[in-house]
C-alpha cells in the first residue's frame, strides 16, 4: 500500500482503503515472545477457503435428492467428472484437518489463558466457529447418502428424542419425516452449503475484529499495549504472514501428502454402501473428532439420560472457561497446578478419541466412564485452581 | 410539553416495535411450518393391515414409518405371552433391536428372534431373554377393527396394554 497510483488512490478517496489495511494487517502488532502455536488461527482460514474452494466445485455435479446422491457422488464426481476424485477427497479431508488445526488453536488458547479477560469476546466468537463447523461437519457428512452418513444423522438426531416433552415432535420436525429421509437430506444440504458457511464467515470477521481490538496473547500471559507492542513486537502484514507463509507450505505439503496418499482415514469404507433403513451396520461411529464427546455420551453405559447430559455438557463446558477460570495468573506457563490439570486433560481428550472407536463392553465400558469424569474434572478444577492461586498472588506468591 | 412530546415518540417506537414483532413471528412460524412432515409423508403415519392373512407360526413384515413390523401369528407352543398378545394369538412388534437398533431375524426351529448384531434374543411375544438388549421389543400405537390393526394410531386395547 506504500504507492498510492490511480486507482488505488481513487479507491482510498471513496473507501478509506489503506486506513482499513493499517487497521488490519500493517499496524496491528504481534508481540515477540510467541511460538509457532500462534500460527493456527491462520491456518483454520486458510482451510475454510480450501473447503470453500472445493465446495462449490463438488455443488456443481451433486444432487441433494435421496434417489441420485449417492450415485451423483459414487459415480458422476468420482468416476465421470476429471478430476471430480481430487475436488472430493480434498474437500472430506479439508473437513478432517479443520478439526485437527481448530483442536491445537483451542489448545494453544486454553494453555496460554487466551480467553481471559479482555479477550473474552475472542473466546466466545470462537468457539461459536467451532459449533459452526461441527454443524457443518454434520450436515455436510450426511451428503454423500451412504450407509454411514444415513445412521450418523439417524443415531444423532435421535438423541433430541430425549429432550422432555417435545422432543420426539422434535425429531420429527427435524427430519421432516419419522425416519431420516429426502426431506432431511434436502434441509441438510441447504443448511451445509448456504446458511452455515455464512454465519461461519461473519463470526470469522468478528473473531478477528475482536482480536485486533484487544491485541494478541503471548507465552507469559503479560499485558501489552498497542504502544508496547508497536516498540517490541513485529507487525502482523508484513513480518507476521512471512513467517505463517512459511508455515503454511509446510502444513499444506502435510496436507495433501494426506489427500493424494492416505485419504482413507476421511473416506469411511462403509460409507461407499448406499443408505439402506432397513439394515444398521453392525458398529456405527462418528468421524474421529467427534469421537472424544461421543465416548462422554457412551461413558454413562448405565443410563442414557446422564450420557445425553454429559454429552451436551462437554461440547459447552469449554464456553464458560472465562468465568470458570478467575485466576489472576493468565499463561499456563507460570501455573504449576493448571498446566497439570491441562495435561491430564489433553490427555483424556485422546484417550476418549481412542476409545470411542472401540466396541463399548466390558472393560471399555469402565474406561470409557473414568475418560468422561476425568474430562469433568479439569473444568471443575479450575475454580478451585483459580481460588488457590489467587491467595498465592495476595500473599506476594505467584509470577505474574 | 416535553413530557408529552417523549411519551409520543415512546408510544411511535413501541407501535413499530410491536408490530415488527408481530410479523417477525409469524415469518418464524411460516419458516417452522415448512420444515413439518410433507402431507404425502404424513398420509404414510397410519398403516392397515388384516391379520386374518397370517398363517399360524408365519411371520409377516410391515413397513410402518419406515421401520419393519413384525406380525407373528404364534402356535399355542409359543406360550400366552401375558399383556403383549393381540387378539391371543399376534404379537406385533417393531422389528428394530433395542439394544442399538438392528434388525432381528426370526429363526422358526428355535422360535426366536436371534439379532446378527450383537447376539441379543427374543423369545415369540418379542421379550428379550438373552444378550445385551435392555427391554422388549417395542410394541407399536394400534388400533384393532376386526381382525384388521391399524399401526401408529392408539386405541382402547394398546393404552390398556401399556398401562400394564
Amino acid at each position: 500500500m506504500a504507492k498510492k497510483g490511480g486507482l488505488m488512490k481513487w479507491l482510498d478517496e471513496r473507501l478509506a482503503i489503506s486506513e482499513l489495511w493499517r487497521v488490519m494487517m500493517s499496524e496491528y502488532y504481534l508481540p515477540k515472545n510467541i511460538n509457532f502455536l500462534w500460527s493456527f488461527g491462520v491456518l483454520t482460514m486458510l482451510v475454510f477457503v480450501i473447503l470453500v474452494v472445493t465446495g462449490i466445485i463438488l455443488l456443481m455435479y451433486y444432487k441433494p435428492d435421496s434417489k441420485l446422491a449417492f450415485d451423483s457422488v459414487n459415480k458422476t464426481i468420482m468416476m465421470d467428472v476429471s478430476y471430480g476424485w481430487v475436488f472430493r477427497h480434498t474437500h472430506a479431508v479439508g473437513a478432517s484437518i479443520m478439526f485437527l488445526v481448530l483442536f491445537i488453536h483451542m489448545a494453544r488458547g486454553i494453555y496460554y489463558g487466551s480467553y481471559k479477560a479482555p479477550r473474552e469476546v475472542v473466546w466466545v466468537t470462537g468457539f461459536i466457529l467451532f459449533v459452526l463447523m461441527s454443524a457443518t461437519a454434520f450436515t455436510g457428512y450426511l451428503l454423500p447418502w451412504g450407509q454411514m452418513s444415513y445412521w450418523a444423522a439417524q443415531t444423532i438426531t435421535t438423541l433430541f428424542e430425549k429432550i422432555p416433552f417435545i422432543g420426539p415432535d422434535l425429531v420429527i420436525w427435524i427430519r421432516g419425516n419419522y425416519i431420516v429421509e429426502d426431506a432431511t437430506l434436502t434441509r441438510f444440504f441447504a443448511l451445509h452449503v448456504t446458511l452455515l458457511p455464512a454465519l461461519i464467515l461473519v463470526f470469522t470477521v468478528i473473531h478477528m475484529y475482536a482480536v485486533r481490538i484487544v491485541g494478541s496473547n503471548n507465552e507469559d500471559g503479560i499485558p501489552m499495549t498497542k504502544e508496547e507492542k508497536k516498540k517490541n513486537g513485529i507487525p502482523f502484514w508484513p513480518v507476521f504472514m512471512s513467517k505463517e507463509f512459511f508455515v503454511m507450505s509446510v502444513f499444506l505439503l502435510f496436507f495433501f501428502y494426506l489427500v493424494f496418499f492416505n485419504y482413507g482415514f476421511a473416506m469411511d469404507p462403509i460409507n461407499f454402501q448406499p443408505a439402506n433403513y432397513l439394515q444398521t451396520p453392525p458398529h456405527i461411529y462418528p468421524e474421529w473428532y467427534f469421537l472424544a464427546f461421543y465416548e462422554v455420551l457412551r461413558g454413562f453405559f448405565f443410563s442414557e439420560t446422564l450420557g445425553l447430559i454429559a454429552f451436551v455438557a462437554s461440547m459447552f463446558l469449554p464456553l464458560f472457561l472465562p468465568w470458570l477460570d478467575r485466576s489472576p495468573i493468565v499463561s499456563g506457563k507460570h501455573r504449576p497446578l493448571f498446566r497439570i490439570m491441562f495435561w491430564i486433560f489433553i490427555i483424556d481428550f485422546v484417550f476418549l478419541t481412542i476409545l470411542g472407536k472401540l466396541p463399548p463392553t466390558g472393560l471399555f465400558a469402565w474406561l470409557g466412564f473414568i475418560g468422561a469424569i476425568v474430562y469433568f474434572i479439569f473444568f471443575f478444577s479450575l475454580p478451585i485452581i483459580s481460588f488457590i492461586e489467587k491467595k498465592q498472588v495476595a500473599s506476594g506468591g505467584g509470577q505474574q | 410539553m416535553a413530557e408529552e412530546k417523549v411519551s409520543r415518540r415512546d408510544f411511535l417506537l413501541y407501535a413499530i416495535g410491536g408490530w415488527a414483532a408481530v410479523g417477525a413471528a409469524g415469518v418464524l412460524y411460516a419458516m417452522y411450518k415448512t420444515w413439518e412432515p410433507l402431507p404425502e409423508v404424513k398420509a404414510q403415519a397410519t398403516v392397515t393391515f388384516d391379520l386374518s392373512t397370517v398363517k399360524p407360526g408365519q411371520i409377516k413384515v410391515v413397513n410402518w414409518r419406515g421401520k419393519p413390523v413384525f406380525v407373528l401369528r404364534r402356535t399355542p407352543d409359543m406360550g400366552k405371552c401375558e399383556n403383549r398378545s393381540i387378539l391371543d394369538e399376534y404379537t406385533v412388534v417393531v422389528g428394530i433391536c433395542t439394544h442399538l437398533g438392528c434388525i432381528p431375524n426370526w429363526e422358526a426351529e428355535k422360535k426366536i428372534w436371534h439379532c446378527p448384531c450383537h447376539g441379543g434374543e427374543y423369545d415369540a411375544c418379542g421379550r428379550n431373554i438373552f444378550g445385551p438388549p435392555p427391554r422388549p421389543l417395542d410394541i407399536p400405537p394400534f388400533k384393532l377393527e376386526g381382525t384388521k390393526i391399524i399401526l401408529g394410531e392408539a386405541g382402547p386395547e394398546y393404552q390398556k396394554m401399556m398401562k400394564g
